[in-house]
């Protein structure tokens, strides 16, 4: 059915301009992500774009649309906690790739929310999959600084970053070490003079002393993070470096991290707790690939999870990409059969990456929350389930990409021999 | 699939097959005795084993409810309905799965394994376009903490292949994943032929082109392989000519023997293969030079010409959904193995991942799913052919595994629910009828380099 409705869907999504519909969906198992928990056949009600009613047996509004969720998964869209989407089309064969910055002409000061671009074919390949959201940032290699992250919608329009500069990037594990001259006895203390460069920009670069190590376009760009007002995303892996980031948080308690990796983190996960520090893992990294990753294990969620680290589920530093945002759901789904209470993993996809970017009116289906829905054909942390309806914002989106079209024209079952 | 030895070199073939009985593969062996780098392997001590009222898929596109599978001197002796086998241990497995191993037909386990530094980095020999000499399994290292994680998820064959940087990357080889060996040869798949790993496309060309030598485009690879194979041709008949009594034999040439290999039939040719127009030009070389492709690998393309392929006889061993990481990967559909399979070509999933080989059957399940979305009829067990029976066939190994037919070897798991789940995981481990993975019971890490790490220290508390 859905091969045979391609085309008229696709001409339907091209005349119709999005608009934010008064929507009712009807009885479906509604994972809400707060207090209400999984309602079973309840409804959710979307007007002007946010969620207004969730419960059961709401009453469609005048002139909404009602869609009979016959029972099926009703849930917040994904948020992808870490990617690259939209910055490249191509990520190799030597592409423009704007999530790679070569060389040191700019570092703390790159901005990735510059260089989105809202029309790659990797949109609409991630949101029909159920990902309606993610955080990019970019990768460089002259500096512990990878630069500014944002966050992003997929709904491919013209406003899609919906905040720029979340968060600055920084490399303080492995990666860090081999850009300070491979150790990370250089590593800390260029991190601490960065720091204070930002912090007194621009007195110092006015006076004409200038920077110890960063130049003044960057040490600008790193203030607000230096002085606590946006938090450092760090990419760290192993106990060692985990318990030096908790040490120096105690030591500069005005500065904000998040842990991007944590491998290791299930080994100190008491004093990540205490310190109240989230982390952004990869359920699958469980090889010692790394030095710094040695004691990698499935069970690193479950392990942080029961001892109270929040935490959010994407691809870790170095598998992270333009292309596949789409498997955060996959690697949820992997967290659970490693011991994750599921709704804790779909929270890991969801609600939880938008309370640690920050964007609190995202990740729920309760009342004011913004009116990102998916409507699934199964449990959306199996692989073999797909949506049938995505909204973002309360507009619903076309389910075609440039996959589905080749799909089409290819496909055995209608193409013609 | 099988080989199609043509009559005028069937001699030569048979010749070579006698004197490396063990591993099949040499064409030129010189002493008597085992061939060098024989295999070594024995399976590992087992007992008879009777896996009770499981849900049986066969490898071959068959699935059984309540059904139990008996597996005795390593061979699985039947399949079928209250069984019963005096002597044998019984597991009770309802509500389980029980399917044939998975086998992965492109690995990298060992020859780049796991830690990931310059000097493990030891899987392409890419100081010239034709490396045909090497043999990866002169760099696989035993002791990858890859390859218990890989049992962990299923894995009981798996094909090590060199890189994808060179025209010719060197010869592949099918191993079974034995924990705790000390040397490859005891994990060599007894009798398994090795293959020819050979690339078409990006990375060949960019990486000698950059390097301002040929090949640096895709004519300059399809060149490339005509004239290699134009030269092993000749060497492959001065070869003949000397066994029949006609002239010396050439200098021994570790190259050319690899090639005049694949030539006679006794070395497979898997093929690193992205596009539908670059892997109908391959194609056209096999048949320049009379010689078969076994499988093209990452086939991101293989949906556009499955009718050609299946024609061919060439499988096509592919990821679920990778795509756009390079432009050679940008028509990748998550329907591509799919549609492969319902053109009646030979559809594999494989991982070249040492993170996606832990979890093939999650792959496999994606396609099966996008398949039916697209209006294929799709069973579950048909799916796990594209795990188990067709890279045995694109291995050469399928009279000897992938399916659980009696006589075939005991390589089966037992899974804890639905394999074609993201929830299900595999609860026991069979290679030859011996358990050598069970869920809940790891202790020590087989692999020496993880002794002594904290993971190990936590897990002895």
């Amino acid at each position: 059915m859905r091969t045979t409705l391609a085309a008229l869907v696709l001409a339907a999504a091209l005349a119709t301009p999005a608009a934010a519909e008064t929507v009712l969906i009807n009885n479906g198992r509604i994972v809400t992500n707060g207090a209400g928990g999984i309602i079973e056949n309840g409804d959710v009600l979307i007007v002007d774009g946010r969620i207004t009613a969730v419960g059961a047996n709401i009453t469609a509004p005048r002139g909404a649309r009602v869609i009979e969720a016959n029972g099926a998964f009703v849930t917040p869209g994904g948020f992808a906690a870490m990617s690259e989407v939209g910055l490249s089309e191509i990520s190799g064969s030597g592409a423009p790739n704007d999530a790679d910055i070569d060389g040191d002409l700019i570092s703390a000061a790159a901005d990735a929310g510059r260089a989105f671009n809202p029309n790659v074919t990797a949109i609409p390949v991630t949101r029909i999959e159920g990902v309606t959201r993610a955080a990019i940032a970019p990768s460089a290699n002259g500096s512990i600084f990878d630069g500014r992250g944002a966050l992003v919608s997929m709904s491919g329009e013209a406003d899609s970053v919906f905040r720029e500069r979340a968060f600055m990037v920084v490399e303080l594990g492995e990666t860090g070490a081999g850009r300070t001259g491979g150790s990370r006895a250089a590593l800390w203390p260029a991190f601490e003079a960065a720091l204070r460069d930002a912090r007194e920009y621009p007195a110092r670069y006015r006076s004409g002393q200038g920077g110890a190590v960063l130049n003044e376009i960057d040490a600008q760009a790193l203030q607000p993070y230096a002085r606590g007002q946006g938090f450092f995303l760090v990419n760290i892996e192993s106990a060692a470096d985990i318990r030096r980031l908790i040490r120096f948080q105690r030591a500069n308690p005005s500065l904000r991290f998040v842990i991007h990796g944590g491998a290791e983190a299930w080994q100190v996960a008491d004093e990540l707790a205490a310190a109240r520090i989230p982390v952004i893992l990869d359920p699958l990294a469980n090889l010692p690939d790394r030095f710094e990753r040695l004691s990698a294990r499935l069970d690193n969620a479950a392990i942080l999870h029961r001892a109270g680290v929040r935490f959010a589920i994407a691809p870790g530093p170095g598998s992270v990409d333009a292309h596949q945002a789409r498997l955060v759901l996959q690697l949820a789904g992997n967290a659970v059969a490693n011991g994750l209470p599921w709704d804790v993993a779909f929270a890991a996809v969801s609600r939880t990456p938008a309370e640690i970017f920050g964007a609190s009116n995202l990740g729920r289906l309760e009342r004011n929350y913004i009116a990102d829905v998916v409507i699934w054909d199964g449990d959306p942390l199996q692989v073999t389930s797909a949506p049938t309806a995505v909204f973002i914002e309360g507009v619903e989106q076309s389910l075609t990409s440039r996959q589905t079209q080749l799909r089409d024209r290819y496909n055995p079952r209608t193409r013609q021999h | 699939m099988r080989l199609n030895l043509r009559p005028a070199i069937a001699l030569v073939a048979l010749l070579s097959l006698a004197a490396c009985a063990t591993t099949g593969t040499d064409t030129e062996t010189e002493a008597e005795g085992p061939a060098p780098f024989a295999s070594t392997y024995t399976p590992a001590p087992s007992v008879p084993t009777l896996i009770r009222n499981a849900t049986v898929f066969d490898g071959k596109g068959a699935e059984f409810a309540n059904t139990d599978v008996l597996m005795r001197d390593g061979r699985i002796v039947a399949v079928g309905q209250n069984l019963s086998a005096e002597g044998a241990t019984v597991i009770d497995a309802t509500g389980r799965f029980v399917t044939p191993g998975i086998i992965d037909a492109h690995s990298h386990l060992g020859v780049y394994p796991s830690p990931s530094i310059n000097a493990t980095s030891d899987g392409n020999e890419l100081t010239q376009p034709n490396t045909a000499e090497v043999w990866a399994e002169h760099s696989v290292w035993p002791q990858d903490p890859g390859f218990l994680r890989a049992v962990a998820g299923g894995i009981t064959t798996l094909h090590v292949l060199p890189g994808s940087g060179n025209l010719f990357g060197g010869r592949g080889v099918t191993l079974r994943p034995v924990l705790g060996a000390t040397t490859v040869q005891e994990m060599k798949f007894p009798g398994a032929p090795q293959s020819l790993k050979m690339a078409c496309g990006e990375n060949p060309a960019r990486v000698y082109g950059s390097r301002n030598s040929s090949p640096a485009t895709g004519m300059g690879n399809v060149a490339g392989y005509r004239q290699a194979f134009a030269n092993a041709a000749r060497y492959a008949r001065r070869l003949r000519n000397a066994e029949e009594g006609n002239g010396d034999p050439p200098d021994r040439d570790l190259e050319m023997e690899t090639l005049a290999g694949v030539i006679n039939g006794d070395i497979i040719l898997q093929w690193h293969c992205y596009r539908a127009d670059e892997m109908a030009n391959a194609i056209q070389v096999a048949h320049e030079f009379d010689f078969e492709i076994a499988a093209f690998h990452h086939a991101v393309e293989s949906y556009k010409i499955a009718d050609l392929l299946r024609e061919e006889g060439i499988c096509s061993a592919m990821w679920a959904d990778w795509w756009g990481f390079k432009i050679e990967a940008y028509d990748g559909i998550r329907e591509n193995i799919a549609f492969v399979d319902a053109a009646g070509a030979c559809a594999i999933v494989h991982s070249d991942s040492e993170v996606g080989i832990q979890r093939l059957n999650q792959e496999a399940a994606k396609a099966m799913a996008d398949g039916r979305r697209a209006g294929l009829e799709i069973t579950r067990a048909q799916a796990w052919t594209w795990l188990s029976r067709n890279p045995a066939r694109a291995l050469h190994i399928d009279d000897e595994t992938g399916t659980l037919e009696a006589g075939r070897r005991a390589d089966v798991v037992i899974w804890s629910a639905d394999p074609l789940s993201s929830y299900a995981v595999a609860e026991r481990v069979f290679i030859d009828g011996a358990e050598i993975y069970t869920r809940g019971t790891e202790r020590d890490p087989p692999s020496d380099f993880e002794l002594g790490q904290t993971y190990t220290r936590e897990r002895a508390q």
